[in-house]
């Protein structure tokens, strides 16, 4: 029982990474129809940024995890460029696929510019500690306080997007974007100003996931968003991609499948499992599990 | 009964709903041989449902499909076409990065022989195939006026001949039964009477039953021998042109009920 | 018409045949002597199959229109195949050392066996293919290259610890494969010749009912369906041969190379065979010309060596060579580029061709000359 609850924690300390990971991937291809290979390589941006801002925040005597301010601007920034520099003009022009190759370039182009950046380099850096270490003891297994902080803060976010998507102007807006451009446009919408919009909220979350993820596991490299990305990203898809809520059960499941096949089958086969998952999903349901089937008009 | 009043084609009681809404219901028709028929309805009233029915593009939710005595419910578009049913598209589908040649013979598909290995080692059976298909293309290329473009590429054709080259490559399947969905939208009046020649060459040529959707009502009121009016996905009136022109459903379907001015359209 | 196009083949297949002749006089007369041995022949037989690999992945991206990020999976698929099936033989005592009519037949027998399991993979990828496309198919392929990768890693027999005690890296060349500097001239008129003829077969299948099928559906698959093509059969098909070409490129893999690891048919990776690079060269080579690929693998190939032992690259300044020490960064850009300024790739679909091409060129050099449209149409001209 102890093990039990302990996996289904980690499990759910997983998911909320991932949810928030996928989170961006959903809301991009909501409104422009493109997977951002390089949402992932936006973690790692992130990531960077807290380990070098963290000093300047501990310097300023203010607690290390405020730096993840200043991560969420810098991702939303990077996020913003490449749909400006890349996406945008590719888009104009040419297909689904062209976009996609882009999109896997642009990638490509993140994790080998950080390597060439000569601080970064390479080599893992090691991160220092954002929060507090202990925990505390419920039904019989200890819950750290980092596991605790990565479940409430990413329930926190994603209540606050719903809401945000639901009520809030810009919200609607992307939604009406999502739904049909065109009329979008009619409707006076700014589609150019929305996109942007959503690629710089999408790549603000994956700051706050790099804080979460970086806070467990406090290594940082410049190839590390790109499993994280596309686990996330089969979360998303498994969810029903386009769906906010979808990322979140998907980010869940998928957390919830990792760390039970870690505690309970072999840990050498998780991303195995992960994908067979997301196989299974897409052939039984090839929206997703919330998805709307909508096929092709003839 | 006789031979000759076999229909070709026949629906029984076709129906489908989408999330509870039904699309088209309890649909009978029956086309025989050497016939041309129209269905006209405003628009939204399910004529395109009824040739994706009719094409298995959609599964049916009640009644059945026959062609030839053959039921077709549940099978897939490409068994259809193998069966004896060709269409073509409201919006232009052709293959587009490809020749206009080649256009006509991907459709030769099931009536191409020769297996892998000939393919891969250019035996003699694939010559003889490969040069049968040419010739044959070439022929139905030329019925339309098409074969000096035979090696254009599709998307590079004007229009109107785009839409011949939509029907040449359904002629190329063999079928039995050709399914027009609206052949002269877009078309200029000098396009469109090319089309109606074109058609009566392939009733001449082909003697296969042709079905048709049109908005065009001039052309369909030349054309067709009979015509079925759908509205809201029900049959409302079926009959020769001058019954159809003088039913006051069908008038009051494109009319409106109560004044003229309202628009022809549902949708 | 069908004269021209049989003219065309005994042609091309005659030019083919000389140069793939003259190689292999060159490699016997050249092969004792150290450059060739090291430098050319080890260049030749990785050209071998980055050209299978991205010919055979343009079937799939080029002429049936779905990414495939998982190609080099099939490749993982066909390496570990051979070089396992080759170890069975020497254990059993088949052959010593690698010569004789024996170990040739087992040689051929690996390539063959590497290519039908691919294949056989490719079946497996091809069936979500029937009810996925696009953007899923692309994600399902790329996790199936991690699955591979993955079990690959966990099989007690093949993985980290496989192959033989000790580790993949030392027991490759003690499977019979894993040719050395010498073996690699010897047999590379094996190499060479088993890329000509796979990427002949590859043509062949494109320009035959087969290929318009798959064309057919990559422009229309609703209208594929309408015009009779059982667009299912034809997916999982495209995708097994695409898949047996891969898996041979494995097998040759396995031949010419000292050490197997997983790692090296990853999605990405820091070396020049990856998934994704092998998307690189089909774009640069033009999706949909399979002679573009062939051109496109070697220049890749060329500008990857060049990149890593290049003289001339010391006389750059120090920035760009600190980039050069990141070539992918630079494949990332190229590939950018390419995809905005010219998304056809350099050849688009155009095949290169002994007997047409030489008029093609004046035609476009008299256009180019004449001021009209951009040099993009010659495809459309062909």
């Amino acid at each position: 029982m102890g093990e039990f609850l302990q996996t289904l924690f980690v499990g759910l300390r997983l998911g909320s990474v991932y949810a928030l990971i996928a989170l961006g991937y959903t809301m991009v291809y909501g409104i422009v129809r493109l997977i951002n290979f390089a949402h992932g390589d936006f973690i790692m941006v992130g990531g960077y940024t807290l380990i070098f801002t963290v000093p300047l925040m501990t310097a300023a005597g203010m607690p290390a995890w405020l730096a993840v301010v200043i991560a969420i601007a810098v991702c939303a920034l990077v996020g913003v460029l490449v749909e400006l520099i890349a996406y945008r003009p590719v888009r104009r022009k040419g297909t689904n696929m062209t976009a996609l190759i882009t999109a896997v370039a642009m990638s490509l182009f993140l994790e080998n510019l950080a390597q060439a950046i000569p601080a970064i380099g390479p080599n893992p850096i090691i991160a220092g500690q954002f929060f507090a270490s202990g925990g505390f003891r419920v039904a019989g297994v200890t819950l750290d306080y980092i596991t605790t902080y990565t479940i409430v803060v990413s329930a926190v976010v994603m209540l606050l997007l719903y809401v945000f998507t639901q009520k809030t102007k810009m919200g609607r807006a992307m939604r009406c974007v999502s739904e049909d451009k065109s009329a979008a446009i009619l409707m006076g919408i700014s589609v150019n100003k929305t996109v942007l919009s959503t690629f710089a909220i999408g790549s603000g979350l994956s700051a706050i996931a790099a804080l979460m993820y970086v806070a467990q596991y406090p290594k940082v490299y410049t190839t590390m968003g790109s499993l994280l990305g596309l686990k996330a990203f089969v979360a998303a898809v498994a969810g029903g991609i386009g769906i906010v809520p979808g990322a979140m059960l998907g980010g869940v499941v998928i957390g919830l499948v990792e760390s039970f096949t870690t505690s309970y089958i072999n840990s050498s086969l998780t991303d195995t499992f992960v994908f067979l998952i997301l196989i299974i999903v897409l052939l039984i349901k090839p929206a997703g599990i919330l998805g709307k089937n909508v096929g092709e008009k003839v | 009964m006789s031979e000759e009043l076999r229909p070709i084609l026949e629906t029984r009681g076709l129906g489908i709903s989408f999330g509870g809404l039904k699309a088209v219901q309890d649909f009978n028709l029956r086309l025989y041989p050497g016939e041309l028929a129209g269905l006209i309805g405003p628009n939204g009233a399910g004529k395109t449902t009824v040739f994706n029915l009719l094409t298995g593009v959609y599964v049916p939710t009640e009644g059945s499909v026959m062609l030839d005595g053959e039921v077709l419910n549940g099978k897939k578009t490409h068994q259809f076409v193998a069966a004896g049913v060709a269409r073509t598209f409201q919006n232009i589908r052709l293959f587009r990065q490809m020749s206009v040649i080649d256009n006509v013979k991907a459709a030769f598909a099931k009536d191409i022989k020769y297996r892998m290995g000939a393919a891969l080692f250019r035996t003699p059976a694939y010559w003889r195939a490969e040069a049968a298909m040419e010739q044959r293309a070439l022929d139905l290329l030329d019925i339309f006026n098409l074969k000096e473009y035979a090696g254009a590429l599709a998307s590079s054709l004007p229009y109107g001949q785009q839409r011949k080259l939509e029907i040449a490559r359904a002629l190329a399947t063999d079928m039995k039964v050709l399914l027009l969905d609206e052949p002269a939208a877009g078309m200029n009046p000098t396009e469109t009477a090319e089309l109606v020649e074109c058609i009566g060459i392939v009733r001449e040529r082909f003697g296969i039953a042709i079905l048709l959707i049109e908005h065009d009502m001039s052309l369909v009121m030349k054309l067709c021998e009979r015509i079925t009016v759908l509205d809201y996905g029900q049959t409302i009136a079926e009959g020769g042109p001058e019954e159809i022109a003088s039913n006051p459903r069908v008038i009051t379907a494109y009319l409106g009920e109560s004044d003229g001015e309202e628009d022809a359209s549902h949708a | 018409m069908k004269k021209t196009v049989k003219r065309g083949y005994i042609v091309n297949s005659a030019v083919i045949a000389a140069v793939y002749a003259l190689c292999i006089v060159l490699a016997a007369t050249l092969g004792r002597e150290g450059s060739f041995k090291l430098i050319l022949a080890p260049s030749i037989w990785q050209c071998c199959y980055l050209i299978l690999l991205a010919s055979s992945l343009n079937l799939v991206l080029g002429f049936m229109g779905q990414l495939s990020l998982g190609h080099c999976g099939f490749m993982a698929i066909g390496a570990y195949t051979a070089a396992l099936i080759s170890l069975a033989f020497q254990r059993a005592g088949a052959y010593d050392d690698k010569s004789g009519p024996v170990f040739l037949a087992i040689l051929f027998l690996c390539i063959i066996s590497a290519g039908l399991l691919a294949a056989a993979f490719g079946v497996l990828v091809g069936i979500p293919a029937l009810r996925l496309k696009g953007d899923y198919l692309a994600i399902i392929t790329l996790g199936f290259g991690l699955i591979i990768e993955n079990v690959i890693n966990n099989l007690p027999f093949a993985g980290q610890n496989g192959l033989a005690e000790g580790s993949a890296a030392a027991s490759l060349y003690a499977t019979g494969l894993g040719f050395g500097s010498t073996d690699r001239v010897t047999y590379l008129w094996a190499g060479i010749g088993v890329t000509i003829i796979s990427v002949a077969l590859m043509f062949m299948f494109i320009r035959s009912k087969y290929g318009r099928a798959v064309r057919a559906i990559r422009d229309d698959e609703i209208a594929a369906s309408a015009s009779g093509i059982n667009t299912g059969y034809y997916k999982v098909l495209t995708f097994a041969f695409s898949a047996f070409f891969a898996g041979i490129a494995g097998a040759l893999y396995a031949c010419c190379n000292s050490s197997l690891s997983t790692a090296s048919f990853s999605f990405t990776n820091g070396s020049i065979l990856n998934s994704t690079f092998v998307v690189v060269m089909v774009v640069l080579g033009g999706m949909g010309s399979l002679t573009g690929s062939v051109v496109s693998a070697v220049i890749m190939f060329i500008l990857n060596y060049q990149i890593a032992n290049g003289a001339w690259v010391d006389a750059l300044p120090g920035f760009i060579q600190g980039v050069f020490t990141y070539p992918m960064l630079v494949y990332a850009v190229v590939l950018i580029v390419i995809i905005m300024f010219r998304p056809k790739g350099i050849f688009g679909t155009y095949e290169f061709s002994i007997l047409k091409t030489p008029g093609d060129l004046v035609r476009l050099f008299k256009r180019q000359g004449r001021g009209k449209k951009s040099a993009g149409k010659e495809a459309a001209a062909q």
